[in-house]
């Protein structure tokens, strides 16, 4: 196996970097007449709001600066460093074209409150995104002001309650059932809107446990929240008899978009009978994750709902576009302006350079990955497939360690750490809840066999070590810029510290 | 030649990955898709392209965008286009950082984590606040997480605002407390000062009131006070104190730490992010170190420990029972992405400036404020700032007087390569003809001095 080594700088924190020269950054000197001077200000801000002393920032030049973000770059692992299958995160690449397209003045320095005339380029990339993800997923149209997936949910359920508000029926739908596989965002968005969670147990394919369901909806259903394919990489075999039921209470079924990437050009949310629909533009559509966000969360509805989408969306008359406040029904806004444009730019810029067909194939190879790995790992000792090879996956699965626990100790979390050192990101961990042991894997279509191969071969090294010599893994890693770190000590009310002014405050 | 062998080895890869499957054709790995919701028909969608031809097509589509950089502009009013230091751009564009996702496993992404660690703790240091998390979508979303936080610690339902703030602010902040049933209760404001009088304050909260929430510097742009008094008042009810700020404000502002805030929020953008058409943005949203607060606050948090030998310094995300993936519908928030590679370039910016750039950044704000409302005041029929009292970045400027209609005024001056103001009439009716201008450290005196004469010539010419 080939070796690797994670950089290591025991790099301090800014505030101990030492300076090292005296050129400080600039910030532009006003015309000196302009000035005012100390006793100026001074009368001029009212009484106990002048800030008389100096924030205690750092006072570093820029080559300090830009040193130390470099080093603490270089302990830092992205796709563009290697393998990064988090499962439900499709973590594929992220083309530099993407990147190059949205880095223009065009893009930067455009302000939400200009002259529509002014930023007529603006307004055609949000129409035609709009267009193409309702044509992706068979949705009549789209808002693109959700900053992210969860945003979206939020934004999802509250055209739910508006839907039924409207009806007058919100007093007795109170409540949004969710299968048991669900991401956690789901249950949390429900929650946010005021909605009770129901959950739904899944059967022994992974899927909704169609009698659950049946017993569990009635006319206080709002809605179910349905991830498809779910969480363990399955796709919902009884999705249509799923909708029907839904929609036979007057429910409404909301699609959780994470895992489109499996099924682009295949079959589309709205062809399986979802009203209201959320994509992750920072999964499926390549734009980069930025070690936690800002991603994009779009949603779409079906035609009766969009009066309902948050303002504005953009509208298109004899080639103007124009910021559409028309929506009657709206549910307002959930943020300031029209979504995170910079995003929308980079997903823009990937549909147009993959096209119908580039997508097509995304899915398909991410499919192909994702069973090939299901197939290979569960016939390493100690791992195993819950739900068994006889259904095929989608674009993630989801690996069991329960059996390597119970014969050496060894835990998913091991295995997770243990992955590191060998320079591939770990699975998401512990995830399903309803899997034991649980490693989400979600390969992409960006990588080849060849990486996949060295994937199983890591997995096959790591079971050899957990039977022989469970020590390496159990103390694993090893050869990441830091051993192991205590988590419990970073969250205990005693010994936590969330910034240096903490830090300082609780040693005096 | 080699094209034909590199697709053999496709075509190989392709077999050996479908004979490991056990299935016979790419199609069978989607037959678990009912017959009946399978796409049989193309979509409408674009072509595969080469990367030149991408290029050529974005272009061509972005080129009609008027850049505010490359114009006079004078728009602000919460999101403000500042100096971005080429420092930052390096920084952030690191495939490390750029490409990572949010830091699950800390051992192997101690960059990011060391990184937003710090974008916490120098922002703390302005706010002089000890928690800071590490980032919300916008000034928006993080007033409408802090009215239902507010709600929570107290398990009241009412949360005051003031009349004068941003009509998308308060829009959103309607979308996160209307459905749980909070109310949102506006405080009038003086139409002389801009100021809420605190007799009014004290008689608009109650034992309902969750939390009294201000701007320093208002949405208009003019000090806010006293803010010592606002914050007793909140206090003595028995409610929590909100201030949102301009953290470019903090070289020359009080602290909202040192005035008894409870829940400090804010927009970030103007620390090295791009306006970029209203998004990305960067959500502030900061607390005092009290374990009530701590354990209700939303978003992610980045702690400082050590390796379990407890020989090195080391830094993971905290209290995470707080959030979604464990506390699922009892979450204080469903937010998991967030905006971290904005509050990575605002830790680069904080960096750079130190304290003292602050401190100029903000005298160079003030005295251009000032100039910039001084001088357009001598204009017949231009009335600037509409309230009295002290104005930072944005400023107020009303045509009542003019002799012609604002959006017209507006209108001419684009033509002449001038972005005027955000026109406030549709949101605030009883201010008149008045719009909302702003100016940064991007603008020099001969901006103001262009802005002036065009100005003048439009209203008395």
């Amino acid at each position: 196996m080939k070796g690797f080594r994670q950089a290591k700088w025991l790099e301090p924190l800014i505030f101990d970097v030492r300076c090292s020269t005296r050129d400080r950054f600039r910030v532009p000197v006003l015309d000196e007449e302009l000035q005012l001077s100390p006793e100026a200000v001074a009368r001029l801000i009212p009484a106990g709001l002048l800030r008389e002393d100096t924030p205690d920032l750092p006072k570093l030049s820029e080559v300090d600066v830009v040193r130390h973000f470099t080093r603490l770059s270089q302990v830092n692992f992205g796709v563009d460093t290697g393998f990064y299958p988090l499962g439900s995160c499709t973590m594929k690449y992220n083309p530099k074209v993407n990147e190059a397209l949205a880095n223009s003045a065009k893009v930067h320095w455009i302000h939400p409150y200009q002259d529509e005339a002014t930023v007529q380029g603006a307004l055609e990339i949000m129409y035609k995104l709009s267009q193409w993800l309702s044509e992706l997923t068979g949705m009549h149209s789209f808002t693109l002001q959700p900053s992210a997936g969860a945003h979206g949910e939020y934004t999802g359920v509250l055209i739910m309650r508006a839907f039924h508000k409207e009806s007058g029926e919100l007093a007795g739908r109170r409540e949004i059932l969710v299968p048991d596989s669900a991401h956690g965002t789901n249950l949390a968005s429900a929650a946010m809107a005021g909605f009770n969670v129901v959950v739904i147990p899944s059967n022994e394919r992974g899927c909704v446990d169609m009698e659950a369901l049946k017993s569990a909806v009635s006319a206080r259903t709002a809605g179910l929240m349905l991830t498809n394919p779910n969480t363990l990489g399955i796709f919902e075999e009884n999705i249509l008899e799923i909708s029907r039921i839904i929609h036979g209470v007057g429910g409404l079924l909301y699609f959780d978009g994470a895992n489109l990437n499996a099924i682009m050009g295949k079959t589309r949310p709205g062809d399986m009978g979802f009203d209201i629909v959320h994509l992750n533009l920072h999964k499926t559509f390549s734009t980069p994750h930025g070690g936690g966000g800002p991603g994009a969360g779009p949603v779409g509805v079906v035609e009766a709902l969009a009066d309902f989408l948050p303002i504005p969306t953009v509208g298109c008359d004899d080639q103007r576009f124009y910021l559409d406040y028309n929506h009657p029904k709206t549910i307002g806004r959930v943020g300031s302006f029209y979504g995170n444009f910079e995003v929308l730019v980079k997903a823009f810029t990937y549909i147009l350079s993959m096209g119908h067909d580039g997508l097509k194939q995304a899915a398909e190879r991410s499919v192909l990955n994702a069973n090939y790995l299901a197939r290979r790992l569960s016939e390493i000792r100690g791992f195993s497939l819950p739900y068994g090879p006889g259904i095929l996956r989608k674009h993630e699965c989801v690996i069991s360690c329960s059996k390597l626990k119970l014969d050496t100790g060894v835990t998913a979390k091991h295995v997770a750490k243990r992955l590191l050192d060998f320079g591939v990101h770990a699975p998401t961990m512990y995830f399903p809840p309803i899997v034991e042991e649980a490693l989400m894997i979600e390969p992409t279509e960006t990588e080849s066999l060849a990486e996949l191969n060295r994937y199983v071969d890591i997995f096959t090294q790591i079971s050899r070590e957990s039977y022989c010599h469970p020590k390496t893994v159990l103390e694993a890693p090893h050869n990441t810029s830091v051993r192991a770190l205590d988590e419990v000590k970073a969250s205990h009310p005693r010994t936590i510290c969330l910034s240096w002014r903490m830090h300082k405050n609780r040693q005096q | 030649m080699s094209n034909s062998s590199s697709s053999n080895d496709a075509v190989a890869c392709r077999r050996k990955l479908l004979d490991v499957i056990g299935i016979q054709s790419v199609d069978e790995a989607f037959s678990d898709i009912p017959e009946n919701a399978r796409l049989t028909k193309g979509l409408s969608l674009p072509e595969l392209r080469s990367e030149a031809e991408v290029r050529r097509v974005v272009e061509g589509v972005l080129s009609p965008n008027i850049a505010s950089k490359d114009v006079l502009s004078f728009l602000g009013g919460g999101v403000w286009s500042h100096y971005v230091p080429s420092a930052v751009d390096a920084v952030a564009s690191r495939g490390e950082f750029l490409t990572s996702y949010t830091p699950y496993q800390p051992e192997i992404s101690q960059g990011m984590l060391q990184s937003l660690f710090e974008y916490q703790s120098m922002l703390a240091e302005l706010l002089e606040v000890d928690v800071v998390n590490s980032s919300m979508y916008d000034w928006a979303s993080s007033l409408g997480e802090a009215a239902r936080m507010s709600s929570r610690i107290t398990r009241r339902n009412e949360f005051l605002v003031p009349h004068f703030i941003s009509p998308e602010r308060l829009a959103t902040l309607q979308s996160y407390a209307q459905p749980i049933g909070i109310m949102i209760r506006e405080v009038s404001q003086s139409l002389h000062t801009g100021q809420i009088s605190l007799e009014r304050l004290k008689e608009a909260v109650s034992h309902k009131t969750a939390g009294i929430y201000v701007e320093n510097p208002s949405y208009f742009g003019h000090l806010v006070h006293p803010l010592q008094a606002m914050s007793e008042i909140a206090h003595d009810v028995g409610s929590l104190f909100v201030v949102g700020v301009d953290p470019t404000s903090l070289g020359i502002l009080t602290p909202p730490g040192r005035y008894g805030a409870d829940i400090v929020i804010g927009e970030g953008q103007p620390l090295g992010n791009y306006v970029n058409y209203g998004g990305p943005l960067l959500g502030i949203f900061a607390c005092r170190d009290d374990p009530r607060l701590l354990r209700q606050m939303p978003g992610r948090l980045v702690g400082m420990t050590t390796t379990q030998d407890g020989l090195e310094t080391g830094y993971c995300m905290v209290l995470q029972t707080r959030e979604q993936h464990i506390r699922r519908e009892k979450a204080t928030s469903n937010i998991c992405t967030n905006h971290a590679l904005c509050a990575l370039r605002a830790a680069v910016f904080m960096a750079l400036m130190g304290g003292d750039g602050f401190r100029r950044l903000g005298e160079y704000l003030l005295s251009l404020t000032h100039y910039a409302t001084t001088r357009l005041s001598t204009i017949n029929g231009v009335k600037t700032p509409i309230f009295d009292g002290c104005h930072l970045k944005d400023f107020t400027v009303n045509f009542d007087e003019a002799g012609k209609k604002g959006v017209d005024i507006n209108r001419q001056l684009l033509k002449r390569g001038i972005m005027g103001g955000k026109p406030l009439l549709p949101d605030f009716p009883e201010l008149g003809d008045t719009f909302l201008y702003s100016v940064t450290e991007l603008h020099s005196r001969n901006d103001l001095d262009i802005l002036f004469t065009v100005l003048r010539e439009i209203v008395e010419g």
